[in-house]
Protein backbone atom coordinates (compact mmCIF):
# COMPACT_ATOMS: atom_id res chain seq x y z
CA UNK A 1 0.00 0.00 0.00
CA UNK A 2 1.52 3.27 -1.23
CA UNK A 3 2.02 5.99 1.31
CA UNK A 4 -0.47 8.78 1.44
CA UNK A 5 1.18 12.39 1.73
CA UNK A 6 -1.46 14.81 3.76
CA UNK A 7 -0.48 17.58 1.70
CA UNK A 8 -2.15 15.58 -1.11
CA UNK A 9 -5.34 14.86 0.68
CA UNK A 10 -5.83 17.93 2.82
CA UNK A 11 -5.66 21.50 1.89
CA UNK A 12 -5.97 24.60 4.29
CA UNK A 13 -8.17 27.67 4.00
CA UNK A 14 -10.08 30.15 5.83
CA UNK A 15 -13.62 29.47 6.27
CA UNK A 16 -15.13 32.74 4.52
CA UNK A 17 -13.21 31.74 1.36
CA UNK A 18 -14.39 28.30 1.19
CA UNK A 19 -17.92 29.38 1.79
CA UNK A 20 -18.06 32.60 -0.13
CA UNK A 21 -16.78 30.30 -2.64
CA UNK A 22 -19.48 28.18 -3.02
CA UNK A 23 -21.99 30.76 -2.17
CA UNK A 24 -20.82 32.65 -5.12
CA UNK A 25 -21.63 29.76 -7.71
CA UNK A 26 -24.56 28.97 -6.44
CA UNK A 27 -26.95 32.13 -6.65
CA UNK A 28 -30.72 31.05 -7.36
CA UNK A 29 -32.06 34.78 -8.81
CA UNK A 30 -35.38 35.81 -8.49
CA UNK A 31 -36.53 38.54 -11.01
CA UNK A 32 -38.73 41.50 -9.54
CA UNK A 33 -39.57 42.30 -12.96
CA UNK A 34 -41.94 45.37 -13.23
CA UNK A 35 -40.58 47.03 -16.63
CA UNK A 36 -38.18 46.38 -19.71
CA UNK A 37 -35.45 45.68 -18.44
CA UNK A 38 -37.19 42.07 -17.26
CA UNK A 39 -37.59 41.85 -21.30
CA UNK A 40 -33.72 41.97 -20.92
CA UNK A 41 -33.41 39.17 -17.99
CA UNK A 42 -35.29 36.72 -19.76
CA UNK A 43 -33.06 37.14 -22.99
CA UNK A 44 -30.29 36.77 -20.17
CA UNK A 45 -31.42 33.52 -18.59
CA UNK A 46 -32.12 31.65 -21.86
CA UNK A 47 -29.71 29.89 -24.29
CA UNK A 48 -28.29 32.70 -26.20
CA UNK A 49 -27.06 34.57 -23.29
CA UNK A 50 -27.15 31.65 -21.17
CA UNK A 51 -27.14 32.70 -16.77
CA UNK A 52 -26.66 29.12 -16.19
CA UNK A 53 -22.71 29.19 -17.25
CA UNK A 54 -22.03 31.09 -14.19
CA UNK A 55 -24.25 28.83 -11.70
CA UNK A 56 -27.15 31.05 -11.58
CA UNK A 57 -29.57 28.65 -13.44
CA UNK A 58 -31.91 27.79 -10.56
CA UNK A 59 -34.64 31.05 -11.09
CA UNK A 60 -37.48 30.85 -8.56
CA UNK A 61 -40.19 32.96 -8.51
CA UNK A 62 -40.53 33.07 -4.81
CA UNK A 63 -38.51 34.87 -2.31
CA UNK A 64 -38.46 31.94 0.09
CA UNK A 65 -36.52 29.82 -2.43
CA UNK A 66 -33.73 32.51 -4.19
CA UNK A 67 -31.04 34.74 -2.58
CA UNK A 68 -30.45 37.21 -5.32
CA UNK A 69 -33.26 39.76 -6.20
CA UNK A 70 -32.76 41.27 -9.42
CA UNK A 71 -34.42 44.19 -9.37
CA UNK A 72 -35.61 44.88 -13.20
CA UNK A 73 -37.76 48.17 -13.35
CA UNK A 74 -39.03 51.42 -12.38
CA UNK A 75 -40.28 51.03 -8.50
CA UNK A 76 -42.89 53.51 -7.49
CA UNK A 77 -43.64 54.91 -3.81
CA UNK A 78 -46.61 52.35 -3.93
CA UNK A 79 -44.79 49.51 -4.27
CA UNK A 80 -42.12 50.19 -1.87
CA UNK A 81 -43.14 48.28 1.08
CA UNK A 82 -43.96 45.57 -1.08
CA UNK A 83 -40.25 45.44 -2.56
CA UNK A 84 -39.14 45.90 1.61
CA UNK A 85 -41.61 42.75 2.66
CA UNK A 86 -40.14 40.39 -0.35
CA UNK A 87 -36.46 41.36 0.29
CA UNK A 88 -37.15 40.48 3.65
CA UNK A 89 -39.00 37.21 2.95
CA UNK A 90 -35.85 35.82 0.99
CA UNK A 91 -33.55 33.08 2.42
CA UNK A 92 -30.26 34.20 3.96
CA UNK A 93 -27.78 35.25 3.07
CA UNK A 94 -29.25 37.40 0.34
CA UNK A 95 -28.05 39.89 -2.38
CA UNK A 96 -29.73 42.43 -4.57
CA UNK A 97 -28.74 43.46 -7.76
CA UNK A 98 -30.28 46.89 -9.16
CA UNK A 99 -30.81 46.27 -12.56
CA UNK A 100 -31.67 49.56 -14.89
CA UNK A 101 -31.36 53.23 -14.02
CA UNK A 102 -34.85 53.27 -12.95
CA UNK A 103 -34.62 50.71 -10.11
CA UNK A 104 -30.52 52.78 -9.47
CA UNK A 105 -32.12 56.50 -9.28
CA UNK A 106 -35.46 56.89 -10.79
CA UNK A 107 -34.25 57.60 -14.06
CA UNK A 108 -36.27 59.57 -15.73
CA UNK A 109 -39.05 59.41 -13.79
CA UNK A 110 -38.28 62.43 -11.57
CA UNK A 111 -41.87 62.68 -10.36
CA UNK A 112 -44.04 61.65 -7.15
CA UNK A 113 -45.11 58.39 -8.07
CA UNK A 114 -41.08 56.97 -8.48
CA UNK A 115 -38.70 55.91 -5.98
CA UNK A 116 -35.87 57.85 -6.15
CA UNK A 117 -33.27 54.46 -6.25
CA UNK A 118 -34.38 51.25 -4.83
CA UNK A 119 -31.01 51.98 -2.55
CA UNK A 120 -33.23 54.24 -0.17
CA UNK A 121 -35.55 51.40 0.96
CA UNK A 122 -33.73 48.65 0.77
CA UNK A 123 -29.76 47.40 0.73
CA UNK A 124 -27.91 46.73 -3.03
CA UNK A 125 -25.31 45.23 -3.73
CA UNK A 126 -24.76 45.59 -7.41
CA UNK A 127 -26.17 48.46 -9.93
CA UNK A 128 -26.16 47.81 -13.85
CA UNK A 129 -26.81 51.20 -16.13
CA UNK A 130 -28.20 51.08 -19.07
CA UNK A 131 -31.79 51.84 -20.11
CA UNK A 132 -32.81 49.15 -20.42
CA UNK A 133 -28.77 47.05 -20.44
CA UNK A 134 -28.00 44.44 -22.67
CA UNK A 135 -28.08 40.66 -21.09
CA UNK A 136 -23.71 41.30 -21.36
CA UNK A 137 -24.04 44.17 -18.59
CA UNK A 138 -26.48 42.39 -16.68
CA UNK A 139 -24.24 39.03 -16.52
CA UNK A 140 -21.84 41.51 -16.02
CA UNK A 141 -23.48 42.63 -12.98
CA UNK A 142 -23.91 39.52 -11.80
CA UNK A 143 -20.21 38.83 -12.41
CA UNK A 144 -19.43 41.68 -10.27
CA UNK A 145 -21.61 40.38 -7.34
CA UNK A 146 -19.53 36.81 -7.59
CA UNK A 147 -16.67 39.17 -7.09
CA UNK A 148 -17.78 41.05 -4.38
CA UNK A 149 -19.32 37.54 -2.81
CA UNK A 150 -15.65 36.38 -2.81
CA UNK A 151 -14.53 39.17 -0.68
CA UNK A 152 -16.69 39.82 1.89
CA UNK A 153 -16.29 38.26 5.58
CA UNK A 154 -19.43 36.07 6.49
CA UNK A 155 -19.88 38.14 9.97
CA UNK A 156 -20.24 41.42 7.76
CA UNK A 157 -23.10 39.87 5.47
CA UNK A 158 -24.74 38.74 8.62
CA UNK A 159 -25.10 42.35 10.17
CA UNK A 160 -25.46 44.14 7.03
CA UNK A 161 -29.20 42.27 6.26
CA UNK A 162 -29.44 42.57 10.41
CA UNK A 163 -29.55 46.50 9.92
CA UNK A 164 -32.51 45.85 7.52
CA UNK A 165 -34.44 43.85 9.69
CA UNK A 166 -34.07 46.86 12.28
CA UNK A 167 -35.28 48.87 10.26
CA UNK A 168 -38.30 47.09 9.04
CA UNK A 169 -39.26 46.27 12.98
CA UNK A 170 -39.05 50.67 13.03
CA UNK A 171 -41.33 51.16 10.13
CA UNK A 172 -43.95 48.38 11.98
CA UNK A 173 -43.92 50.17 15.16
CA UNK A 174 -44.12 53.36 13.24
CA UNK A 175 -47.28 52.55 11.49
CA UNK A 176 -48.89 51.09 13.92
CA UNK A 177 -47.89 54.36 16.70
CA UNK A 178 -49.22 57.04 14.40
CA UNK A 179 -52.10 54.59 12.02
CA UNK A 180 -50.78 55.61 8.55
CA UNK A 181 -50.67 53.45 5.47
CA UNK A 182 -47.58 51.03 4.73
CA UNK A 183 -46.89 54.23 1.42
CA UNK A 184 -46.62 56.86 4.32
CA UNK A 185 -44.91 55.16 6.68
CA UNK A 186 -41.87 54.88 3.92
CA UNK A 187 -42.37 58.12 2.89
CA UNK A 188 -41.99 60.05 6.01
CA UNK A 189 -39.18 58.03 7.17
CA UNK A 190 -37.64 58.88 3.97
CA UNK A 191 -38.29 62.57 4.35
CA UNK A 192 -36.53 62.54 8.21
CA UNK A 193 -33.93 60.32 7.11
CA UNK A 194 -33.06 63.01 4.30
CA UNK A 195 -33.43 65.81 7.00
CA UNK A 196 -30.90 64.01 9.12
CA UNK A 197 -28.63 63.73 5.62
CA UNK A 198 -28.98 60.18 5.70
CA UNK A 199 -29.60 58.24 1.99
CA UNK A 200 -31.59 55.10 3.65
CA UNK A 201 -34.32 54.50 5.98
CA UNK A 202 -32.61 51.11 6.92
CA UNK B 1 -76.82 67.80 -34.59
CA UNK B 2 -76.85 67.38 -31.19
CA UNK B 3 -75.26 71.19 -30.20
CA UNK B 4 -78.84 72.64 -31.78
CA UNK B 5 -80.97 70.18 -30.08
CA UNK B 6 -79.30 71.02 -26.61
CA UNK B 7 -80.01 74.35 -27.60
CA UNK B 8 -83.56 74.01 -28.58
CA UNK B 9 -84.50 71.68 -25.33
CA UNK B 10 -82.18 73.31 -22.36
CA UNK B 11 -81.89 76.82 -23.36
CA UNK B 12 -79.48 78.95 -21.82
CA UNK B 13 -77.35 75.90 -21.05
CA UNK B 14 -74.21 76.18 -23.00
CA UNK B 15 -72.21 78.94 -21.49
CA UNK B 16 -69.14 78.50 -24.64
CA UNK B 17 -68.51 76.73 -27.27
CA UNK B 18 -65.26 76.31 -29.80
CA UNK B 19 -65.31 74.06 -32.95
CA UNK B 20 -61.63 73.32 -33.56
CA UNK B 21 -61.82 70.55 -36.85
CA UNK B 22 -64.82 69.39 -36.21
CA UNK B 23 -63.80 68.67 -32.69
CA UNK B 24 -67.05 69.89 -30.72
CA UNK B 25 -66.78 71.56 -27.20
CA UNK B 26 -69.46 73.28 -25.09
CA UNK B 27 -69.34 74.65 -21.43
CA UNK B 28 -71.99 73.80 -19.28
CA UNK B 29 -72.58 74.77 -15.54
CA UNK B 30 -72.50 72.29 -13.15
CA UNK B 31 -75.96 72.99 -12.27
CA UNK B 32 -77.74 71.98 -15.78
CA UNK B 33 -75.06 69.15 -15.88
CA UNK B 34 -77.41 66.50 -15.29
CA UNK B 35 -80.17 67.62 -17.52
CA UNK B 36 -77.53 67.74 -20.36
CA UNK B 37 -76.38 63.89 -19.75
CA UNK B 38 -80.21 62.94 -19.75
CA UNK B 39 -80.47 65.11 -23.08
CA UNK B 40 -76.84 63.38 -24.27
CA UNK B 41 -77.86 59.71 -23.81
CA UNK B 42 -81.21 60.12 -25.31
CA UNK B 43 -79.58 61.62 -28.31
CA UNK B 44 -77.32 58.76 -28.35
CA UNK B 45 -74.10 60.18 -26.81
CA UNK B 46 -74.01 56.56 -25.00
CA UNK B 47 -70.16 55.94 -24.45
CA UNK B 48 -68.43 57.90 -21.73
CA UNK B 49 -64.66 57.73 -23.05
CA UNK B 50 -62.63 60.12 -20.19
CA UNK B 51 -63.28 62.05 -17.40
CA UNK B 52 -60.88 64.23 -16.20
CA UNK B 53 -59.99 68.00 -14.91
CA UNK B 54 -57.52 71.32 -15.82
CA UNK B 55 -55.89 73.00 -13.31
CA UNK B 56 -56.08 77.07 -13.80
CA UNK B 57 -54.20 78.21 -10.80
CA UNK B 58 -54.10 81.98 -12.06
CA UNK B 59 -57.93 82.04 -12.29
CA UNK B 60 -59.68 83.30 -9.54
CA UNK B 61 -61.38 80.66 -7.58
CA UNK B 62 -64.86 82.48 -7.34
CA UNK B 63 -67.97 80.70 -9.01
CA UNK B 64 -70.80 82.41 -10.39
CA UNK B 65 -71.79 85.62 -12.45
CA UNK B 66 -69.17 84.79 -15.19
CA UNK B 67 -66.30 83.65 -12.63
CA UNK B 68 -65.61 79.99 -13.61
CA UNK B 69 -63.55 79.06 -10.75
CA UNK B 70 -60.43 77.29 -10.43
CA UNK B 71 -60.50 73.75 -12.41
CA UNK B 72 -62.62 72.71 -15.32
CA UNK B 73 -63.40 69.24 -14.86
CA UNK B 74 -63.91 67.52 -18.85
CA UNK B 75 -66.20 65.28 -20.13
CA UNK B 76 -65.45 62.96 -23.76
CA UNK B 77 -68.55 61.29 -24.87
CA UNK B 78 -68.67 59.50 -28.57
CA UNK B 79 -71.76 58.33 -29.80
CA UNK B 80 -71.66 54.99 -31.14
CA UNK B 81 -73.85 54.92 -33.83
CA UNK B 82 -73.03 58.55 -35.88
CA UNK B 83 -69.34 58.50 -34.50
CA UNK B 84 -69.53 61.71 -33.18
CA UNK B 85 -67.70 63.32 -30.62
CA UNK B 86 -68.53 66.31 -28.03
CA UNK B 87 -66.26 67.35 -25.05
CA UNK B 88 -68.35 69.06 -22.12
CA UNK B 89 -66.29 71.48 -20.13
CA UNK B 90 -68.03 71.93 -16.66
CA UNK B 91 -66.18 75.06 -14.58
CA UNK B 92 -65.79 74.32 -11.02
CA UNK B 93 -64.17 76.38 -7.86
CA UNK B 94 -61.83 74.84 -5.23
CA UNK B 95 -63.90 72.98 -2.64
CA UNK B 96 -67.02 72.89 -4.38
CA UNK B 97 -69.06 69.65 -5.72
CA UNK B 98 -69.49 68.13 -9.19
CA UNK B 99 -72.52 66.05 -9.09
CA UNK B 100 -71.65 62.19 -10.33
CA UNK B 101 -72.25 60.97 -13.27
CA UNK B 102 -72.74 57.51 -11.76
CA UNK B 103 -76.08 56.59 -11.41
CA UNK B 104 -76.26 57.13 -15.90
CA UNK B 105 -73.00 55.86 -16.80
CA UNK B 106 -71.16 52.92 -14.29
CA UNK B 107 -67.33 53.72 -16.05
CA UNK B 108 -68.12 57.04 -14.54
CA UNK B 109 -67.15 55.69 -10.99
CA UNK B 110 -63.45 54.96 -11.43
CA UNK B 111 -63.18 58.67 -13.81
CA UNK B 112 -64.46 60.62 -11.07
CA UNK B 113 -62.47 58.55 -8.24
CA UNK B 114 -59.16 59.49 -10.04
CA UNK B 115 -60.28 63.18 -10.71
CA UNK B 116 -60.84 62.94 -7.26
CA UNK B 117 -57.19 61.89 -6.51
CA UNK B 118 -55.18 64.01 -9.03
CA UNK B 119 -57.27 67.16 -8.41
CA UNK B 120 -58.95 66.83 -5.25
CA UNK B 121 -62.41 67.69 -6.52
CA UNK B 122 -65.40 66.05 -4.98
CA UNK B 123 -68.31 64.36 -6.87
CA UNK B 124 -71.63 64.66 -4.88
CA UNK B 125 -73.77 61.44 -4.90
CA UNK B 126 -70.70 59.40 -5.60
CA UNK B 127 -71.07 55.87 -3.86
CA UNK B 128 -67.14 55.29 -3.21
CA UNK B 129 -65.01 58.85 -3.15
CA UNK B 130 -61.82 56.95 -2.20
CA UNK B 131 -58.47 58.12 -3.59
CA UNK B 132 -57.94 55.89 -7.07
CA UNK B 133 -54.00 55.72 -7.79
CA UNK B 134 -52.29 57.04 -4.69
CA UNK B 135 -52.21 55.65 -1.63
CA UNK B 136 -55.18 56.56 1.21
CA UNK B 137 -53.08 59.58 3.23
CA UNK B 138 -50.97 61.03 0.40
CA UNK B 139 -50.09 64.37 1.02
CA UNK B 140 -52.09 66.60 -1.52
CA UNK B 141 -53.48 66.46 -4.67
CA UNK B 142 -50.58 65.49 -7.46
CA UNK B 143 -51.89 66.85 -10.78
CA UNK B 144 -52.92 70.50 -8.94
CA UNK B 145 -50.18 73.14 -10.25
CA UNK B 146 -49.18 74.22 -7.20
CA UNK B 147 -48.38 70.41 -6.16
CA UNK B 148 -44.26 70.60 -6.61
CA UNK B 149 -43.40 67.75 -9.30
CA UNK B 150 -41.23 65.70 -7.62
CA UNK B 151 -43.88 65.59 -4.58
CA UNK B 152 -41.93 67.67 -1.95
CA UNK B 153 -38.89 65.05 -2.16
CA UNK B 154 -36.50 65.74 0.82
CA UNK B 155 -33.27 64.23 -1.43
CA UNK B 156 -34.03 65.91 -4.32
CA UNK B 157 -34.05 69.89 -2.87
CA UNK B 158 -31.85 70.95 -5.56
CA UNK B 159 -32.79 71.95 -9.10
CA UNK B 160 -36.10 71.43 -8.09
CA UNK B 161 -38.07 73.37 -10.77
CA UNK B 162 -41.56 72.55 -10.08
CA UNK B 163 -43.25 75.13 -11.58
CA UNK B 164 -45.76 77.59 -9.32
CA UNK B 165 -43.29 77.61 -6.54
CA UNK B 166 -40.35 79.02 -7.53
CA UNK B 167 -38.81 75.82 -6.86
CA UNK B 168 -39.25 75.89 -3.06
CA UNK B 169 -40.48 72.77 -1.08
CA UNK B 170 -44.35 73.45 -0.76
CA UNK B 171 -47.87 72.15 -1.72
CA UNK B 172 -50.08 70.85 0.46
Amino acid sequence: MAELDINDAVMTTRLDAVVNWGRKNSLWPMPFGVACCAIEFMSMMSSKYDLARFGAEAMRFSPRQSDMMLILGTITNKMAPVLRTIYAQMAEPKWVISVGVCASSGGMYRTYATLQGVDRVIPVDVYVPGCPPRPESIIYGVMKLQEKIEKESLSMRKDHIARFYDSLARQESIQAEKGLTSQQTIREMLMDAGERGVGTIF
Amino acid sequence: MVIEHIDAQIPGAILDRHDFRGDQTIVVAKETLLALVDLLHGEGFQFLVDITAVDWPERPNIQGGGAAGRFDVVYHWLNLASQERLRVKVPVADGATVPTLTGRFKTADWFEREVFDLFGIRFEGHPNMKRLLTWDDFPGHALRKDFPLDGGDVFCMEGCTAPYNNGERGGE
